[in-house]
């Protein structure tokens, strides 16, 4: 029960600033940041190269880069912000991606039927995976990082043993024609789905109470279970979900390639870590935002494409990232540590 | 003098050979704050576990304005309108005091997206203000999250919650232990304030003077049993530490 009189609590709503949090807006000052970062990266290669890089074929081009990482990147906030890890879902896009092709090509044809079926077994393959990864995690409270390395070596292992290691590519031409190259108003579908599943995914995570959770759990996950929340299943959720993204993932990249990439995606996992933690969720839980990952995912995706219009070696773009990701999680450490001050 | 507002009676609690607690009894009655004292191992913590639904008690009996009742859980405790304040707090330090206050009991939006798991903020930082200013905590930020707090407003933000919800007693495990003397009488000063608004607060606590200041009874346990009871008025640190070291399992009168 609550002790508040009543007849306060349905008056007129509290003034804004009352529920609109400092952390909110400290992050909000933080996304602002790394979103300036961003821009400048932009503006850079827009300089230095005004004809190749600013154009609407090589900005469709960025976008699409980053869809397939954008999606995994949602599933991937929500697993850091608990204080986990998942490196397993490189390995299990490419299971998940396997599953759907050989169900197309068992299904044979082009119909949206086989199409959505073969979506729907991918889903479930990745859906599978990350509940192995959450049961592993919250209940038989295996550090996240063995369970989901050795996920990542099993659901990898999977693939190649179903498809003896040589891709499949009878992939139907629908898919790569709609989902995989396919546009909207101008704007790829791959784009489309994967801004879908980060609005969907950000709202989940700031307006409800699934989201709230997910905070909490990463935050202090003994007193989200002292309040009496099943902290353990809604972990498991939380890796179920991260899967299916993983799954999703699979599809579209399936979508692009028209292949299963079996051997293409062996850095997905580090890239999603690097693109959720220069968006600022912190590595140790509880904080961070969706915005922030969306951004962050543009700024390796952007520094590659950057990279090859400059005509510089495209292996920078690791050097630079891994250097990205180092300097943020160094921030990072040094706002916990000024704020922990009693 | 009417029923005790929460009862234990010969409370008995073993783990393999240690017995925590050989036939405890504990009286809380409404509108007070009670001492809960005893020298390490006496059996506080067993018997707090105990009256809020942590542990069972392998014997005895938990009455509730007088009828008994089972705690099965800490859940059982808290429709009981029994909270605890550990002495770690419980909180999620990233998320501001109305997330805390709230967290496992949260509003939700009215229709459709409501039954999605859409929480209403509105709500929850309205009552959290309104709680906030009853128990007259003011905090430096109401929106910051918690970690961004002194100690002192962490520790009243967890008292804040309990109170929030608790409609009997609330149980709080040494909660001035980790703070400075101007923070100390803010917590107490809150649980004062707590205690007047008619909820009774029991408070588990090595500090003899602070339990003479603020109890208005004490309730001593030694080796597992209840061996003195004092009305803090009448009683002196001497009087506490006696009982505390020596006293027979023979109560004496409060």
């Amino acid at each position: 029960m609550t002790t508040v009189d009543s007849s306060t609590t349905t008056q007129g709503p509290a003034p804004a600033s009352a529920w609109r949090s400092l952390g909110d807006r400290v992050r909000h000052g933080e996304t602002v940041r790394i979103f300036g970062a961003l821009v400048i990266l932009c503006a850079a290669f827009s300089i230095l190269r005004p004809h190749a890089f600013p154009t609407t074929a090589n900005i469709v081009n960025i976008a699409s880069d980053a869809s397939v990482l954008l999606v995994l990147a949602v599933g991937g906030t929500y697993v850091i912000l608990t204080a986990g890890i998942d490196l397993s879902v490189s390995g299990v896009l490419v299971f998940a991606g396997v599953i759907s092709a050989k169900i197309m090509a068992a299904l044979g044809g082009q119909s949206v039927g086989v199409l959505l079926l073969s979506l729907a077994a991918g889903l479930v393959a990745g859906l599978a995976w990350g509940l192995i990864n959450g049961v592993l995690v919250a209940k038989a409270r295996i550090p996240a990082l063995i369970v989901t390395l050795g996920t990542m070596g099993a659901s990898q292992g999977a693939a190649l043993l179903i498809t003896n290691g040589v891709d499949v590519r009878d992939v139907p031409f629908n898919l790569v024609l709609s989902v995989g190259s396919g546009k909207v108003a101008g704007v790829p579908w791959l784009v489309v789905i994967a801004l879908a599943v980060a609005v969907v995914g950000g709202v989940i995570l700031s307006q409800t109470r699934f989201g709230r959770y997910t905070y909490a759990a990463g935050s202090n996950a003994e007193a989200l279970r002292r309040t009496g929340v099943a902290s353990a299943r809604h972990l498991i959720k939380v890796y179920a979900v991260a899967g299916l993204l993983a799954g999703l993932a699979g599809y579209l990249s399936l979508a692009r390639f028209a292949t299963t990439t079996l051997g293409g995606h062996a850095t997905d996992n580090l890239s999603t870590i690097a693109a959720v933690v220069i968006g600022g969720t912190s590595l140790f839980g509880g904080r961070g935002t969706m915005i922030g990952t969306v951004i962050g995912v543009f700024i390796p995706t952007v520094l590659q494409n950057g990279f090859v219009v400059l005509g510089v070696q495209a292996f920078w773009q690791q050097v630079a990232v891994g250097v990205v990701l180092i300097a943020a999680v160094y921030l990072d450490q040094m706002r916990r540590a000024a704020r922990q001050r009693p | 003098m009417s029923e005790p507002l929460l009862e234990a009676r010969g409370i008995q609690k073993s783990f393999g050979q240690v017995h925590a607690l050989r036939g405890a009894d504990f009286t809380v009655h409404e509108g007070e704050i009670v001492a809960l004292i005893g020298d390490n191992g006496a059996g506080k913590s067993t018997l707090v576990k105990i009256l809020s639904g942590a542990d069972q008690p392998d014997e005895g009996q938990i009455l509730v304005d007088g009828g008994p009742v089972s705690m099965p859980s800490p859940h059982a405790a808290r429709d009981l309108g029994i909270e605890t304040v550990y002495q770690d707090l419980a909180l999620a330090a990233d998320l501001d005091p109305a997330a805390n206050l709230f967290l496992g009991r949260e509003i939700f939006r009215s229709g459709l997206l409501g039954r999605l798991g859409f929480l209403d903020k509105r709500a929850m930082a309205r009552d959290t203000a309104n709680e906030m200013a009853r128990l007259g905590v003011r905090l430096k930020d109401a929106t910051a999250p918690v970690a961004a707090l002194s100690g002192g407003q962490r520790q009243s933000v967890a008292v804040a919650r309990a109170a929030m919800w608790a409609s009997r007693v609330i149980f709080m495990d040494e909660p001035t232990a980790a703070l400075g003397v101007v923070q100390t009488e803010q917590v107490l000063q809150l649980v004062r304030r707590v205690r007047d608004e008619g909820i009774a607060v029991v408070l588990i606590s090595h500090n003899m003077p602070q339990v003479l200041e603020v109890a208005d009874r004490v309730e001593v346990l030694r080796l597992g049993a209840r061996v003195a009871r004092f009305t803090a008025a009448d009683a002196t640190v001497d009087d506490l530490v006696a009982a505390m070291t020596s006293g027979t399992t023979e109560e004496r009168a409060a």
